[in-house]
């Protein structure tokens, strides 16, 4: 018990004097540290930049790309999210969605609880007396279920109901942005704003929503449908269809019904591919997490190299270090070093100078990362599990190059050491 | 064996193999003993061995054949960890040159045999304070050796090898890099420790330090060539 606390104090004190020795070894060479420890600072670097940066846009992809409901999926012409170019010839020549098609839909569907068709336009100005938006504002054609699949609720008034649709109504419900602007001071029910040269009344106003990569979801405005498309809707117009299945049970059935349904009426041949495309938040999130996989592999690759450079780096340090102490090793050996000591010290010194190039490049990792959550204003995020793998890896790297200049100082002869000028 | 002997040494032989088939037969059968409180010069003039006789002796290298026992302890037999282990405890080394760590202060220097012994931090300070203080250099503790005279470097050394409380202090021509008087400091400072009660080895070549000796050790060409009491 009381060998075992000495052996515990000595390991202590070796690494007390290790750190010693790496600080001095730092202190009086300073570039060249600083040029073999940048290294390491990079490959940290790398992989902590990028995964913070992921981490953040997951993060918020995660709770802001639930653009849907629950047990919500949508089918329209084109993908969401595109990677790479090619095939985009493919969708063009697709056919459009059209409001018959969804009436054929609506109609033969037995499963989905609610069926819904709705369209946007984008960069819309919104007057109301003096006031005005800019010219950013997003008009969403609706029916009645359009603002519970678009995940939000109404605040104040009503919402849009079929008898709007049906009537093509002139009327309309404000996200929080609008308001904000146009209604600094007095309730918008009832008061009447101008778009594109329609008059519209507002009859109710949408909870607010808040951002998704720093842009606002509240910028927007829902009309009926119907009304929608007598503004806005020509040839090119393909509108987007929204499902509801019954539960979570139903969904994958839902789903394949409405697509099975869908490949009739827009007579796909049964050996093609949709001529459409379904997706919900699964598949949004599955799609961009496609993407940040290959960059988190290409980051993962180049920190590898980055480290392993810097590692053979580490080795040359150490092994100029170690020349430059023989005397000094030899006297420690004389007051007693044993050569397991002499080992240790190194070794620490090398895992040292690598911790130290690791843990600049975990702090710079994560403000270089969190800048990307600065851009978009979303939370910042600390990769804690990286920032721990990394200084392992560190460590690792201290260890695995500093071993050989660690065996050397180790097994440098007392005597001659002492005697080396 | 004499009872009492501090170190024994017997039949002690040093070859060093140069190349092929090439032998230097350093000592050729060294038989000794010293005594506790016993005060030993050394001598003998260069390639006479007296360098590796201080270097066996200090534990710093073991004999290619021969026995050497050290309080009882077989060095002959040991490995390097033993004989780092037997450095620490029981030998204290002062070397022409000093040997201090240059960027480390007076302290740090005296410290360092406690840490490679596991001596706790307050214990270590305290001991080598005390030992700084013993030497006359209570008030340069925080001076690195560059900031040092040679007879202060001295000091420090004699501070740092006596700090574990060795069985031997071996002093491997401790003046010779220092003017007389500092050298006739230094001498003082051994002399006392020995009336103090501790076995002091010194090698040199000059006459005139051997004398403060009360013990000669001739070494010529690998042997023992005269051994006198004083």
């Amino acid at each position: 018990m009381r060998f075992r606390r000495r052996k515990l104090r000595l390991f202590s004190h070796e690494l007390k004097e290790s750190l010693r020795m790496a600080l001095q070894a730092i202190r009086a060479n300073k570039l060249r540290s600083v040029l073999t420890l940048m290294g390491i600072v990079i490959g940290v670097f790398s992989v902590i930049g990028v995964m913070t940066a992921i981490r953040t846009l997951e993060s918020s992809i995660e709770s802001g790309l639930n653009i849907f409901g629950s047990n919500t999926f949508a089918i329209q012409k084109t993908p969401v999210m595109q990677i790479g170019g090619h095939g985009r010839q493919k969708y063009r020549n697709r056919s459009n969605i059209t409001m018959a098609q969804f009436e054929e839909l609506k109609r033969r569907a037995q499963l989905p609880l609610t069926l819904s068709v709705g369209d946007d336009h984008w960069g819309s100005r919104i007057k109301y007396g003096e006031k005005e938006t800019k010219r950013n504002v997003v008009i969403y054609a609706a029916d009645e279920w359009a603002i519970k699949n678009h995940n939000t609720f109404i605040d104040d008034g009503r919402g849009i109901i079929a008898d709007d649709v049906r009537f093509s109504r002139k009327i309309c419900v404000l996200g929080m942005d609008v308001v904000d602007l146009l209604f600094p001071f007095e309730d918008p029910l009832g008061k009447s704003v101008e778009v594109d040269g329609v008059r519209y009344q507002v009859v109710g106003v949408t909870e607010r929503l808040g951002q998704i990569f720093g842009e606002s979801k509240d910028n927007n405005m829902y009309i009926p449908v119907s009304t929608f498309l007598e503004k806005y809707g020509s040839n090119g117009t393909s509108l987007v269809i929204t499902v509801e299945a019954q539960s979570a049970e139903l969904y994958d059935e839902t789903q394949d019904e409405v697509v099975g349904i869908m490949r009739t009426i827009r007579k796909v041949p049964p050996s093609d591919d949709n001529n459409f495309e379904v997706f919900s938040n699964d598949t949004l999130i599955e799609t961009f997490g496609q993407f940040t996989g290959g960059v988190k592999i290409f980051a993962i690759v180049i920190s590898f190299i980055a480290l392993v450079v810097a590692g053979i780096g580490i080795m040359n340090i150490m092994l100029v270090s170690v020349s430059e102490r023989i005397k000094e090793i030899g006297i420690r050996k004389a007051v007693g070093a044993t050569p397991r000591n002499i080992l240790t010290q190194f070794l620490m010194e090398a895992v040292f100078l690598s911790e130290f190039g690791g843990i600049v490049g975990v702090i710079i990792g994560i403000l270089g990362g969190n800048v990307v959550a600065l851009i978009f204003n979303i939370p910042a995020m600390i990769p804690l599990d990286w920032a721990f793998y990394s200084l392992f890896v560190c460590s690792l790297i201290g260890i695995g190059f500093g071993s050989y200049p660690a065996y050397r100082a180790a097994r440098l002869d007392p005597i001659e050491s002492l005697r080396y000028e | 064996m004499t009872p009492g002997a501090l170190i024994s040494l017997k039949g002690v032989t040093k070859v060093y193999e140069i190349g092929e088939d090439q032998k230097v037969h350093a000592l050729r059968g060294i038989d000794a003993e010293i005594t506790a409180g016993d005060y030993i010069s050394i001598m003998g003039p260069s390639g006479s061995g007296k360098s590796t006789l201080m270097n066996i002796i200090g534990c710093l290298d073991t004999p290619t054949e021969g026995i050497y026992r050290l309080e009882g302890e077989m060095v002959h037999e040991m490995d390097d960890n033993q004989l780092a282990s037997i450095r620490n405890r029981k030998i204290g080394f002062v070397f022409q040159t000093f040997n201090l760590l240059p960027r480390s202060t007076a302290l740090r220097n005296v410290e360092l045999p406690l840490i490679y012994a596991g001596v706790p931090v307050d214990e270590r300070r305290e001991k080598a304070e005390d030992a700084l203080k013993k030497v006359g250099l209570g008030d340069r503790m925080d001076h690195k050796p560059n900031e040092l005279s040679g007879g202060q470097c001295q000091r420090v050394a004699i501070a740092r090898a006596l700090i574990t409380n060795p069985s031997i202090i071996l002093a491997d021509e401790p003046t010779g890099n220092l003017d007389s008087k500092t050298g006739v400091e230094i001498m003082q400072i051994l002399v006392s420790l020995q009336e103090a009660g501790n076995t002091i080895v010194l090698v040199t070549h000059e006459q005139y330090i051997a004398e403060h000796a009360n013990r000669v050790i001739k070494l010529l060409d690998g042997l023992i060539s005269d051994d006198t009491s004083n």
